[in-house]
């Protein structure tokens, strides 16, 4: 047994550490650390630095632009990354259609959209939710028609996150309606420009605005875009899940809002003594302090598991349920420490000299009540539940 | 013994609910919860003519109730239609001015608005921890300090105002136009304001405030409570008409189990949160009142975030949007617990009996 990793690994550590503390420009990590939006170029910039270092689409092999790293790697730039409070990478072009076309796509295909995605020509989003299928994504009814050499789509898509930024959409959708509801979906690649297709904001609960719904109304778009065969798209969702996976434990994002939390309670007051030193805050905070050192482990074995047999099996859900509870957890507390200063909204009508908290802490309650997602998005906390379940009664 | 609220009391809260339901309908209640000036100046004139403030403050003093039990049944009617309008800033008010021998006749009339002005951000539960001085001035008194999230303060003519003076702390009224007020909405609605006192010229209301403010906020961490629990009854039925409805997999969730338990614990737990708040409101101003105000803040805390996420969480994405009703129910449900004194403040004076 040895927890250390590598002289190797180590000095990738030391490389990405040198990288982010050189490349990664301070407005980003502040508006990281402050919970604030990101905007469309703030997201662009970030993926341009990494992508001049050939660092951007971490999951890809290196023919197609990836920076071949190991799984090992791979976790040691996401936790360094989160640590050092870069913007995350949005995932929708990089870490799911990627991936997909690597595996599934056309010649063709690959050389047309995989370097758009790395030079950012091209924003994508996520199209599988609908209104009436979540958890049940089989369900779902938005439906492609073959009518010649194109596909005519209607229906609607939910949820979609950050669509207001995107050009394209991949989405999953009904091509048949015979046998099992899995067996009639397919992968179809949408430019969102395609007449038919209106996009309309969703407001988050508290009250940002990252999701939307997209419906469309005899939207045409060539055969040529359809990904892998027509009603095998099933295959392909599966395959993402276990790619939205990588990461899926969040313990750098984890370990950083515990140093933020730390630093917090120290310069809060309660009582006439810091809040830190109040054992029953202080109590809370060793509790997750705790969970979140086993996390680092169990993360670690996990990952160490998926190298040694190539997939990361269903204990990866594991990861996500654990993962997310810690996170939910300290952002829990970062908002109780705040204590009556955490209701002034929006934040920012506070600065200066009338600042109520540090401007690290101001948005502590907006992220809150907006991390209430992380366990219901990615196949709920339920899902995961169901997913062991199985797994482990063998049923 | 007798669980049965009396017959005035079910009126008061009947032609409440009736009126907040038909004037506050959620789509208004937004409008005034998150827009300024986080106020609606003539449906706050209606909801006093029917008689929420007199209710607030007891018959000796020009009102008609004043109890625990009054306390309890108007917010729990302002809980289930998350009203935003200052009651909370006037009870706390009403209480002091009562305990100053003040008149409250031109608070109970909405003519003056009042709010109490005690939170610091170095102390932000504490009574007796704050910085704000007191100076004597001739016959009057002058203030310096900065008194943080004061609840109603960004619509108040007076704040009462806690400041520590050679002997203690005593309790002041400054004119809103004396100090200087920057207002603001709340995440969960409503408005509060901070308030810069520099050299502001007071009138002193009590030498000794210590055990007037005390019982003031113990009205107030009452009225919280059971705002709550009046936001967790409609929280939960809206959970289960979802269960009830939502279909996935061919069945309603409502007939998985997953689901299914932690629903009757919620709902379980919102039992126990009622009933201790009842408690509390029975001891409200008497033999351990203060502790059993404690205990019930304490619970209904934990209960209510309970209440928030577990409602959230089995709702699926719905309920983390604005357009859905229960995202604003469980904002003000977690946000509860960042007023008068969090669930660990108020367990550290539960426990402080302990060491007596
Ligand atoms: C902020 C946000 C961003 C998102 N971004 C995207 C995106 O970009 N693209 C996209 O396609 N989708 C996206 N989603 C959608 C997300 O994947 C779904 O919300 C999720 O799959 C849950 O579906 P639902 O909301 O319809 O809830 P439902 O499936 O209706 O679930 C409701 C509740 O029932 C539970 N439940 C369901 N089935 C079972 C069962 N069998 N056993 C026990 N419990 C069960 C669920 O866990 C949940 O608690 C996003 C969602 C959110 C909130």
């Amino acid at each position: 047994m040895d927890l250390s990793f590598s002289p190797e690994e180590v000095a990738f550590r030391d490389e990405v550490r040198a990288f982010l503390r050189d490349e990664l420009p301070a407005e980003l990590s502040d508006k990281v650390r402050r919970g604030a939006e990101l905007t469309k170029a703030d997201m662009e910039r970030w993926h341009a630095i990494l992508n001049g270092r050939g660092w951007l689409a971490a999951t890809w092999p290196e023919e197609h632009g990836g920076p071949g790293w190991s799984p090992v790697q791979r976790h040691i730039f996401d936790e360094e990354a989160a640590l050092a409070s870069a913007p995350r990478i949005v995932p929708f072009g990089l870490h799911m259609l990627g991936p997909v076309l690597i595996r599934f796509g056309t010649e063709e295909q690959k050389a047309q959209v995989l370097p758009r995605i790395l030079d950012g020509s091209d924003w994508w989003c996520q199209g599988y939710s609908e209104p009436g299928a979540g958890s049940d994504l089989a369900s779902l009814k938005a439906r492609a028609v073959r009518d010649g050499d194109e596909y005519v789509i209607n229906g609607q898509k939910t949820w979609t996150t950050l669509g207001q930024h995107a050009n394209k959409i991949f989405c999953l959708l009904r091509t048949s309606t015979e046998g099992k509801p899995q067996e009639g979906i397919s992968f179809v690649l949408v430019d969102l420009d395609t007449p038919g297709i209106e996009m309309r904001p969703i407001k988050l609960i508290e009250g940002g605005h990252e999701v939307n719904e997209v419906f469309f109304t005899d939207v045409r778009v060539p055969v040529a875009n359809l990904v892998g065969e027509e009603n095998k798209g099933w295959t392909i969702a599966k395959f993402l899940l276990t790619h939205e996976r990588t990461n899926i434990a969040g313990v750098g994002f984890s370990v950083q809002a515990f140093e933020q939390l730390r630093a917090l309670a120290g310069r809060m007051r309660r009582n006439g003594k810091r809040l830190i030193d109040n054992p029953l805050f202080a109590a809370r905070m060793a509790k997750v302090e705790i969970d979140l050192e086993a996390m680092k482990i169990t993360n670690l074995r996990m990952l160490s598991d998926a190298r040694k047999n190539g997939a990361p099996g269903p204990e990866s859900s594991m990861l996500k349920i654990k993962g997310t509870e810690i996170r939910q957890e300290l952002n829990d507390l970062a908002r109780r420490a705040l204590g009556p200063a955490a209701a002034p909204f929006p934040a920012e009508m506070l600065e200066g000299n009338e600042a109520l908290v540090p401007a690290d802490h101001a948005r502590n309650a907006e992220r809150y009540f907006n991390n209430r997602k992380i366990t219901i998005f990615g196949g709920s906390n339920e899902i995961q539940k169901n997913i062991l379940t199985k797994a482990m009664l063998e049923l | 013994m007798d669980f049965d609220v009396s017959e005035d009391r079910r009126m008061l809260a009947d032609s409440l609910n009736r009126f907040l339901a038909d004037r506050y309908g959620i789509e208004h209640r937004n409008s005034v919860a998150y827009d300024a000036p986080y106020h609606d100046p003539d449906r706050w004139s209606e909801m006093v003519e029917l008689g929420v403030l007199h209710a607030l403050v007891p018959e000796e003093a020009g009102g008609f109730g004043g109890t625990g039990f009054d306390i309890t049944v108007v917010f729990e009617a302002l809980g289930r239609a998350l009203n935003p309008e200052p009651v909370l800033a006037a009870l706390i008010s009403a209480r002091l001015l009562v305990a100053a021998g003040r008149d409250v006749e031109d608070l109970v009339t909405g003519t003056s608005r009042y709010a109490a002005a005690l939170s610091e951000p170095d102390a932000p539960y504490e009574v007796e921890d704050i910085a704000t001085e007191a100076t004597a001035d001739g016959d009057g008194w002058r203030l310096s300090g900065r008194k943080s999230v004061v609840y109603g303060g960004h619509l108040a003519d007076r704040f009462l105002v806690s400041a520590r003076h050679g002997d203690g702390i005593g309790l002041f009224a400054v004119n809103a136009d004396a100090a200087r007020v920057t207002p603001y909405g709340m995440i969960d609605g409503g408005g509060a304001a901070e308030v810069f006192l520099d050299s502001a010229p007071a009138e002193l209301l009590m030498t000794d405030a210590v055990a007037a403010i005390g019982d003031a906020l113990d009205a107030g961490a009452l009225a919280l409570c059971a705002e709550a629990v009046g936001a967790m009854d409609v929280t939960r039925d809206t959970l289960l008409d979802y269960l009830r409805q939502r279909k996935q997999f061919g069945r309603t969730i409502g007939s998985f189990q997953a689901l299914q338990h932690r629903a009757v614990e919620l709902a379980a737990e919102i039992e126990q949160a009622r009933s201790i708040t009842i408690l509390a409101a029975s001891r409200l101003g008497g033999d351990g009142g203060s502790r059993t105000v404690s205990m019930a803040k304490n619970l209904v805390g934990r209960t209510a975030r309970l209440v928030s996420e577990e409602t959230i969480q089995m709702h699926g994405g719905i309920a983390m949007t604005w357009e859905y009703s229960a995202s604003h129910y469980a904002k003000r449900l977690v946000m509860l617990d960042h007023q008068l004194g969090d669930t660990d403040h108020h367990l550290e004076r539960v426990m402080a009996a302990y060491a007596a």
